[in-house]
């Protein structure tokens, strides 16, 4: 593999980059031919969203003006995205070295969940040839938390940019570059962190305003706090969902004497993803007990609750618990896929499920809007194996690739 | 990394929330002399739909034909081309109908929640909407605890459509044209301090006739729109749960902890770095390699 990525000494960057955009690897993989329809097909949608508006592909209704493009793509999309921020934080702040290895993959995968799914945002829009207002500042709404919330998704993919950038430039070959991108990668990892920590709880704030038609059970102030708690597991369980993965289908690309200590890492973010559901669930019960909706568990609303709180929370977070006490590798994926299904089921629940409780209409996503989600995903999966296979993100460096 | 490009990050994060504060000052209340209103008496309301026609002729909307379609059979909602609605409520006092249309609230949800300032409350009282801003975000829609902004979804142009309490008619010193159509006298234009009055004096003086609550009075902090009923509220339609707290105080003290946030953050994180490092490691200090 490292030699695919020898050049001449005297090939110009363009060149190269022109080299590159040749695809590496078998073609007819089962995974390139379940994507490559279904993004061929989301492409056709959102032709046609663009050409006849948005009643046209989707099942938006005058009282579910937020679907599955919200409440899945922006809402856990983003919260799977955490996890650049943990890692970041944990590496660069803290100073842990043993998660060093963990940063590049999981800074990629984040800057590509916001520019996919985030911008998946734009597709939602009914005058998106406005989107330009609230960032110019002819109209900046500064009370609103949407404000608030888009200028951090804006912020923030620029300085997950800048903190992947030094791959970028060694790719390149740009070692001048490289240096100085390097020397700015602590200030954007501290104004990263920030952002995520308003940005992730301003998305659970963005559902303060709907107190009159979100289920008690799920509706709460701290709203905010719960977004942001959960997304530090979230973020975390993503990160051993992906690199498990990852360490599977980019074999090549990993140093095999990392394969042994990849274990260890996550063992150590098992323990990190169950703490943070302790504290979850220690927030989620003093507010269902605080809140006094004891007469709602017994209703159909109470098994959902109890589904996600306890299914998907509290038994992922004992087998986080046990797994990593036990150095059970298998327990622990089946935690992370859980806590995983847990998070999306708790932002479905929110923006979707448990949303207009009292109406008799309920809203389910038309075959556009899904076959749309599942194009940026595979979008995203597709632009991530190309930086992979490229770009010194799994493997240590490119020495020996360039010279 | 250099401290001087925090101190500029954070002084530049932090001041959008402090113009912010100087934006609230100027928020209209109840006290502005300005602010106008309709009082509505569903006791008064003979379910004739002469509103209806007069808003729609009124907005260039599509004109109702109120003889022949039957449209009080069904309780209905406003819509992209229908900015109020009278409905017929069976009650226990009997056949009550109610008009329905937006608020107006003071300080309105879909105000609060527009990034764009799209939908504003004008200091004469009507909460307005301005294309040339909106993004079609949809985050009034979900704020909006009466379901009132109402979305084109079939067009590729697509507006918010609500009453806009016939802004430009106020402006010209008229009043709403549905006030002005109602031939029995169930809606009253004026300013809203004035209209609380003779509210309360028309309870007063057939504590009878009336229930003692004017919904909108308290409900989501006041709204320009009042109304007098026979029958609690729930009879007719309105939700009575809603609560008295104004809508930017859902979200007060989340945005007033964004500047904190912002300011305290980075020096903390900075010190982390630095409490956490070891003497001589460079190995994590500005990247990978």
């Amino acid at each position: 593999m490292s030699t695919a990525n020898s050049v001449a000494p005297r090939q110009s960057v363009w060149q190269f980059i022109l080299s590159e955009l040749k695809p590496k690897g078998p073609i007819f993989t089962p995974f390139n031919i379940i994507s490559v329809p279904t993004i061929l097909a989301g492409l056709v949608i959102v032709v046609w969203r663009f050409a006849f508006g948005l009643g046209s592909v989707t099942n938006l209704t005058q009282d579910y003006p937020w679907g599955i493009w919200i409440g899945f793509d922006v809402m856990t999309g983003v919260a799977f995205a955490g996890g650049a921020y943990i890692i970041t934080f944990t590496v660069y702040i803290m100073r842990a070295g043993k998660y060093k290895s963990l940063v590049r993959a999981t800074v990629l995968n984040g800057f590509l969940s916001y520019l996919f799914y985030a911008g998946a945002l734009f597709l939602d829009l009914g005058r998106p040839w406005h989107i330009i207002n609230p960032i110019i500042g002819n109209s900046f709404g500064y009370n609103s938390i949407l404000f608030l919330v888009s200028w951090h998704f804006m912020l923030y993919m620029m300085a997950e940019a800048l903190e992947f950038s030094p791959v970028v430039a060694e790719w390149l070959g740009l070692e001048r570059a490289k240096k100085i991108l390097h020397k700015l990668t602590l200030g954007t990892v501290i104004f990263g962190v920030v952002l995520s920590t308003l940005h992730q709880s301003g998305l659970g704030a963005l559902y303060l305003f709907c107190k009159p038609k979100l289920h008690p059970l799920w509706y709460t102030e701290f709203l905010p706090v719960l977004f942001l708690v959960s997304s530090v597991f979230a973020g975390l369980s993503m990160i051993i969902f992906e690199g498990t993965l990852s360490h599977r289908v980019f074999k090549t690309q990993i140093d095999p004497k990392k394969h042994h200590t990849f274990d260890d890492i996550v063992f150590g973010l098992s323990k990190g993803a169950a703490v943070a559901m302790y504290v979850y669930l220690f927030i989620k019960f003093v507010i269902f007990i605080h809140g006094q909706h004891w007469h709602f568990i017994t209703t159909g609303w109470g098994w959902l609750y109890i589904l996600e709180v306890g299914g998907l929370v509290l038994l992922p977070c004992a087998l986080y618990t046990h797994g990593y006490r036990q150095r059970r590798i298998g327990m622990v994926r089946l935690a992370a896929i859980l806590t995983l299904l847990g998070i999306m089921f708790n932002r479905l629940n929110i923006s979707v499920i448990a949303f207009n409780w009292q109406l008799p209409t309920r809203y389910y996503p038309s075959i556009g809007e899904i076959v749309v989600t599942l194009m940026v995903i595979f979008t995203e999966i597709w632009v991530f194996r190309w930086v992979v296979y490229r770009m010194p993100v799994l493997r240590e460096t490119t020495e020996g690739n360039r010279k | 990394m250099d401290r001087r490009k925090f101190l500029a990050l954070a002084g530049a994060a932090t001041a959008a929330p402090l113009v912010s504060k100087t934006a609230q000052a100027t928020e209209i209340t109840e006290d502005n002399p300005e602010f106008f209103g309709v009082l509505v008496d569903t006791t008064r309301c003979i379910g004739c739909r002469q509103c209806e026609v007069a808003c729609a002729e009124a907005n260039d909307l599509p004109v109702p034909d109120i003889k022949n379609d039957n449209a009080l059979d069904a309780e209905r909602t406003t819509a992209t081309d229908q900015w109020t609605v009278v409905n017929r409520y069976e009650t226990d006092e009997g056949e009550i109908f109610a008009k329905k249309q937006c608020m107006h609230c003071g300080q309105p949800a879909c105000a609060a929640a527009c990034l764009t300032n799209a939908m504003e409350k004008t200091e004469t009282g009507p909460v307005t909407w301005d294309g040339g801003k909106c993004m079609g975000c949809r985050y009034c829609m979900l704020s909006c605890p009466f379901n009132i902004p109402k979305f084109e979804y079939e067009s590729i142009n697509p507006k918010i459509q609500k009453c806009i309490m016939c802004s430009e008619r106020l402006e010209e010193g008229g009043m709403p044209a549905c006030v002005e159509a109602c031939p029995a006298d169930a809606l009253m234009f004026g300013k809203k301090q004035e209209l609380m009055q003779i509210a309360r004096v028309r309870i007063y003086s057939h504590p009878d006739t009336y229930v003692r609550h004017i919904y909108g009075e308290h409900e989501v902090g006041g709204t320009s729109w009042l109304y007098l009923s026979s029958v609690p509220f729930e009879q007719l339609g309105f939700r009575t749960d809603l609560g008295t707290l104004t809508y930017p105080d859902y979200t007060r003290e989340f945005l007033y902890a964004v500047p904190l946030v912002f300011l305290l953050g980075p020096p903390l994180l900075y010190g982390l770095h630095h409490l956490a490092g070891r003497d001589g490691d460079e190995n994590t200090e500005g990247g990978h390699s």
